[in-house]
């Protein structure tokens, strides 16, 4: 274990960060550490997580994705109008909106590879693109997406369970100990374990690594680069698909949001620098990701519990952006060549 | 020789090409549904280039950053900020306390990037969300109602010899620009630094002071156009930059400039401004709805991107 954080560096961080910030967050709170609030923190951290994770595929290799938040207002939308009915209806616009949110991400990817844009303007401008079929879909917020979904997607296990009679409503003994886990997060860190984890193991995924340390060895060595770089778009398309599958499931609605797509790029990107990725690609990874989302997460909790002038809240979450990014840079003043910090 | 300018100059000429199409566009819109031809009366275009200016001031400073292969996106609350302090001071320290903000800013993100060694993308964007704070608690999430000054109103309003003053303005520091980046061994330096930052530093240019000197100047014009901004509508209010950072950036890479830096004109950026202020003003003619706008815009730069590379 302990060998295993050292090869991760950027991971076990982050890590410790969170995990520091997130027990003194239980122990400065009312009522101490509830299921309830885990619940309540973790509906409110999955959208931002989804995002931070695709983000941090197209930057791995050396890209960048400003259009993530904009594809989470798309499929949003898309899930507003098409996640309700009978149950297989209900699986059915799921599984569109997801294909939507990838075909979107390989759309994007091949404006990148094929037409050879800046990956930061062509998604800059595919960005746009997808706000306007959003507002195209939702002129006004609204939708209909399952009560019943939305209800067993947003608690616990048990809940779950209880609203499909599943495990004898949530009774039987396998489903115990897990009881109390919150919903959101096990389709978080499934998705995560499920996609993410083969995908880095293949050799495509291996490739999308080499691409971001170095593009021409990439391609000298024969590595499918292309096929890495399409891949990482389309993932994010995907990863973003499903951050805006899961808000319009929570909030049952669809929203053409321009504001809040700006705002979950943005953040997405602070939350891939907290989690230790490089911006220039090659080094750091989507779990390290998650956990920066949920640290720029629970920074947001304590303005709750501390009773912090809401007019003062943008102010401190700008600074710990800035110190957190700036804490990274100390190594900058032990460069003995200043060469190595110039590209 | 000839081929290198005619690569060089070929998105100025695609971009006067696309904003006579969008012109003539606009034009037969305006003929079939009204009669008339507003697009191409004088007025009308000048007042278009008034308003153009605002976003050809954001351009400007933008493109001395991404010429060194940065970005600066605190502009939205540089801007606003700026204008913010412009209206809440008043009187003949108005327009310098504006100025000394973006220098403030611009020392700041420089320091950030060039001695940090942060990543511009986020340090600048950590830099808009601590001016969002400030400007939040200082104004409680409210427009402020504190006026322009007189000056501020004459400088985006007013008009000299027929001309609007804000065009002016834009041209002389236009001028100032092309100099600036064609004649000085900072322009040079610029573009030096772009191309392949460790040259630049074993040739003996100081790359510190000059990324610090073009955030400085970013800073410096978005602070210019905040004050333009609120002169133009009286008064500053929350959020007033938010529509002027994409544009901007696309502005620069229409122009031609290159996103990685080290490669761009000046005429181009200017072409790109005009581009996008005509196009947004044909589509506000044709009433087009938002959702369409967004799509337009965004094929409009990745056509006009993949042209480019041909």
């Amino acid at each position: 274990m302990i060998l295993w954080l050292r090869r991760n560096p950027g991971l076990a961080g982050i890590l410790v960060l969170f995990a520091g910030l997130y027990l003194i967050y239980h122990m400065l709170h009312p009522r101490g550490f509830t299921s309830a609030v885990l619940i309540q923190n973790a509906n409110e951290s999955v959208a931002i997580a989804f995002v931070a994770m695709a983000q941090t595929v197209p930057v791995l290799a050396r890209g960048l994705d400003l259009s993530v938040g904009a594809v989470m207002t798309l499929t949003g939308c898309i899930a507003s109008v098409l996640v309700s009915g009978t149950p297989l209806e209900i699986l059915g616009g799921m599984a569109l909106t997801l294909i939507a949110g990838a075909a979107f991400g390989l759309i994007n990817g091949l404006i990148v590879v094929q037409g050879r844009i800046p990956p930061i303007m062509a998604t800059l401008a595919s960005g746009a693109i997808a706000i306007g079929l959003a507002l195209l879909i939702r002129p006004q917020p609204g939708g209909e997406v399952d009560g019943d979904l939305g209800w067993a997607l947003t608690n616990s296990v048990w809940d779950f369970c209880d609203t499909y009679g599943l495990a004898q409503g949530g009774a039987a003994w396998w489903v115990r100990p897990f009881a109390d886990l919150p919903v959101p997060l096990i389709l978080l860190f499934g998705t995560a374990c499920l996609v993410w984890l083969p995908f880095k193991r293949t050799l495509t995924g291996r490739t999308v690594y080499a691409v971001g340390s170095a593009e021409a060895a990439a391609l000298a060595s024969g590595l499918p680069v292309r096929r890495a770089q399409l891949s990482a778009y389309l993932l994010a398309g995907f990863f973003a698909g499903c951050a805006g599958l899961y808000l319009a499931i929570q909030t049952s609605t669809g929203n053409a949001d321009t504001v809040q797509a700006g705002a979950y790029t943005l953040n997405s990107i602070a939350a891939v620098v907290l989690g230790g990725t490089a911006l220039m690609g090659g080094r750091g990874g989507v779990i390290a990701s998650i956990l920066g989302a949920f640290v720029l997460r629970v920074i947001s909790f304590y303005f709750r519990i501390l009773d912090i002038d809401p007019l003062l809240q943008p102010l401190i979450e700008g600074l710990v952006l800035l110190l957190a990014v700036s804490a990274g840079a100390f190594a900058a003043f032990n460069v003995r060549n200043r060469l190595e910090l110039m590209r | 020789m000839n081929r290198v300018l005619s690569t060089l100059d070929r998105p100025v000429w695609i971009a006067f090409a696309l904003t006579l199409a969008i012109l003539c566009i606009g034009t037969v819109y305006t003929l079939t549904t009204t009669g008339t031809a507003p697009l191409l009366q004088p007025g009308y275009l000048l007042q278009q280039l008034q308003i153009g200016a605002f976003l050809g001031l954001c351009a400007m400073g933008m493109m001395l950053v991404i010429l060194l292969g940065e970005i600066d996106l605190s502009l939205p609350w540089t801007l606003t900020a700026a204008a913010m302090v412009a209206t809440a001071i008043g009187g003949p320290l108005a327009i310098p306390a504006a100025l000394a903000v973006g220098l403030v800013v611009g020392l700041l993100n420089g320091f950030g990037v060039s001695v940090l060694r942060v990543p511009s993308m986020i340090f600048t964007l950590g830099m808009d969300t601590v001016l969002r704070g400030l400007m939040v608690a200082q104004t409680g999430g409210y427009a402020p109602q504190d006026q322009a000054t007189p000056i501020m109103l004459w400088l985006a309003k007013g008009r000299v010899l027929g001309l609007p003053v804000a065009l002016v303005l834009w041209v002389l520091l236009s001028i100032g620009m092309v100099f600036l980046l064609n004649r000085t061994v900072f322009g040079r330096a610029l573009y030096a630094i772009g191309s392949k930052e460790r040259a630049a530093y074993l040739s003996g240019i100081r790359t510190r002071r000059v990324v610090v000197a073009a955030f400085v100047l970013s800073s410096l014009c978005a602070a210019m156009a905040g004050v333009l901004l609120a002169g133009y509508s009286a008064k500053a209010y929350q959020g007033m930059g938010n529509a002027f950072l994409m544009p901007a950036i696309a502005a620069v890479v229409l122009g031609g400039t290159n996103i990685l830096g080290g490669q761009g004109r000046y005429s181009g950026t200017l072409a790109g401004v005009i581009l996008i202020v005509l196009l947004n003003s044909v589509l506000s003619i044709m009433q087009m709805p938002e959702a369409w706008r967004q799509i337009i815009y965004g094929l409009v730069i990745i056509g006009m991107l993949l042209i480019y590379r041909r």
